[in-house]
């Protein structure tokens, strides 16, 4: 029998508290890719201490793990990492190489691609093979959705923001091969990650909120963004962003919800001030109830939600916000007689 | 005296192309003539090269591949206190990937000469690839950092810069010529100045075609472009949207009682 290839690879990226899920999520989709193509999934994992790590890949989804670890490659160093990951990718010559769309890997993967020649597409929602054998990689556009191909050039390879593919069930029995790779040493960075520094945020985080308000370029300056703030507030909500909030300078990139940002998965979305562009709405699609409000009842956004406000949300969300205090206070009063 | 280089992309306005949608019927987008302006992170790149300018004294060259009417954008980077613009426009470039694009500004940074820091905006607001940065790092044998946030030490030739990270940042030491990639928390771009208008009026700018540059077309444009698009389909809500009516009180009441129905408030 012939031995299969490893057709589908993918980069598993140790974090703070082990493995990034988006990394999981990957392997996961990558058994499915590799079941069609008859072919084995590869990982690929560099760090420090990874026995553990490897295990979990595997049950996740992985035949192969390629390890190397030593403790010059912690913390992240961009050169190594390419160089380690360029050369097993020449010497397997796979079809697929997927890398989760996390700090590291919206920095490697064009490196790496650029480095193979390779055509890299960003921050797909959905991988699919064709008839032909050939990977399509779905990203949202201008209301729809468009295909991205890379016919020619191998891997092919795209990046995919954490949340897009589910978490994958772990298998405890499934068994693979940890295949330990040497590391370069004495390797001259050029680049050299001196630390990584964790910085606490604040409010209600955005993957675990049960509420979610979002807010968009109609907030129209810092005060209005900061009615908005105060909306999420009152219902104890996360408090998202988009794109031209974010390029406004009201709110932080770590706020950006979509596909590009983060994939959240709430029971009540409320969308403030936004248009509903794909790129923000895949993002929210899994919520349970959206709501918007917009001053334009033309706006896209009314077409993807179950309730709609037309009104100027500089007006509407602190008359909101009123309200809510009010039968807040009321409900405490009601409390406090009983 | 730092010799710089920023790549700036003149991308669709972005409050006009945010409006552009799929026509179901011909699965494209409608042709439109939205007016160009420079990438807004393009500005934050631009921006890291004057204050170094300011501050230690730097030759800046802005490089920007579009077509013709792009020399606008390239003249306004002038204006803002640039020393040389190319524009690097052809027929050839068109529909290049992040790839091909990267390739082909490397080589306009080769031929431009010796260079220290190559700044570029960390993502295009068209695109949203964040790819051009780090693979002209790749094609110039250079280091790169991507979406630094702040350059901590800018002298000799060696920086420290740090750059955003999960949950935080990263601090890394880099070592000149490098490529720099850029968030919007770099700086504050300031605004044209009508003096800098004027000043820019005479100033040159330089038009490179492939020949020019002495590349293949089989590297460039839609032949040099390992990736392309296929297919533009239009998509179908699945929800079915119930708009509030009446006043705004009588809105904001019905907001409160579907809020209170799902268990919010």
């Amino acid at each position: 029998m012939v031995e299969k290839r490893i057709s589908v690879f993918v980069i598993a990226e140790q974090g703070e508290g082990g493995i990034q899920p988006v990394s999981l999520q990957l392997i996961g989709k990558a058994r499915q890719l590799a079941d069609k193509l008859g072919s084995k999934v590869g990982a690929l994992l560099l760090g420090q201490n990874l026995a553990n790590v490897a295990q979990e890949v595997v049950e996740a989804g992985a035949d192969l793990v390629f390890q190397g670890d030593s403790d010059s490659l912690v913390p992240y160093q961009a050169e190594l990492y390419t160089e380690i990951i360029v050369t097993l990718m020449v010497e397997h010559r796979p079809e697929i190489l997927l890398i989760g769309s996390t700090f590291m890997g919206r920095e490697l993967a064009p490196l790496i691609a650029a480095k193979l020649e390779a055509g890299l597409t960003a921050h797909c929602i959905d991988l699919i093979i064709n008839n032909e054998g050939i990977l399509e990689q779905k990203i949202p556009a201008y209301g729809g959705m468009i295909t991205i191909v890379c016919p020619e050039k191998r891997p092919q390879m795209a990046t995919v923001a954490n949340g897009v593919f589910p978490n994958p069930v772990l298998d405890s029995t499934r068994s693979g091969e940890i295949i330990s790779m040497d590391v370069p040493e004495g390797f001259q960075l050029r680049a050299q990650t001196l630390e990584i520094v964790v910085e606490k945020s604040e409010g209600v985080s955005l993957e675990s909120a049960s509420v979610i308000v979002a807010g968009g370029a109609g907030a129209g300056d810092h005060d209005g963004w900061h009615q908005i703030a105060e909306l999420a507030d009152a219902l104890n909500a996360g408090f998202g962003s988009t794109r031209p909030a974010v390029d406004a300078g009201w709110t932080e990139l770590e706020t950006m919800i979509g596909q590009s940002g983060k994939m959240v998965n709430p029971e009540v979305y409320i969308g403030v001030g936004l248009s509903g562009e794909l790129q923000h709405m895949v993002g929210v699609v899994a919520a349970k109830i959206m709501i918007a409000i917009n001053n334009d009842a033309k706006a896209p956004v009314f077409e993807q939600v179950d309730y709609g406000v037309v009104e100027d949300c500089r007006v509407f969300v602190p008359a909101l916000v009123k309200t809510l205090k009010n039968n807040k206070a009321y409900a405490g009063r009601a409390t406090h007689v009983n | 005296m730092l010799n710089l280089v920023v790549c700036v992309k003149a991308v669709p306005a972005p409050s006009i192309a945010a409006k552009l949608k799929i026509d179901p019927a011909t699965k494209s987008l409608p042709r439109l003539d939205i007016p160009l302006v420079i990438n807004p992170l393009d500005n934050h790149a631009l921006e890291a090269a004057l204050q170094l300018k300011k501050k230690s004294g730097a030759h800046i060259t802005v490089i920007c591949m579009g077509p013709p009417p792009a020399g606008n954008i390239v003249r306004e980077c002038l204006a803002l206190g640039a020393d040389k613009g190319i524009l690097l426009t052809d027929s050839a470039f068109a529909g290049a990937d992040a790839y091909a694009t990267a390739y082909t500004l490397a080589k306009a940074i080769e031929k431009n000469g010796s260079v220290d820091v190559v700044f570029c905006g960390m993502a295009s607001s068209d695109g949203a690839t964040e790819w051009v940065g780090p693979e002209i790092a790749i094609f110039l044998n250079m280091p790169v950092v991507t979406m630094v946030r702040e350059i901590v030490e800018d002298q000799g030739d060696e920086w420290i810069v740090k750059a955003d990270f999960e949950h935080g940042y990263r601090k890394v030491k880099l070592k000149l010529p490098a490529v720099i990639t850029v968030t919007r928390n770099l700086n504050q771009p300031k605004p044209l100045s009508f003096s800098g208008i004027l000043k820019a009026r005479s100033k040159e700018i330089t038009e490179w075609n492939h020949e020019k540059l002495g590349i293949p077309v089989e590297r460039i444009g839609l032949k040099g472009s390992p990736t392309y698009v296929t297919e533009m389909a239009h998509l179908e809500s699945r929800r079915k949207v119930e708009m509030l009516e009446g006043t705004l009180q009588e809105k904001v009441e019905r907001l409160v009682q579907i809020l209170s129905d799902v268990g919010v408030v």
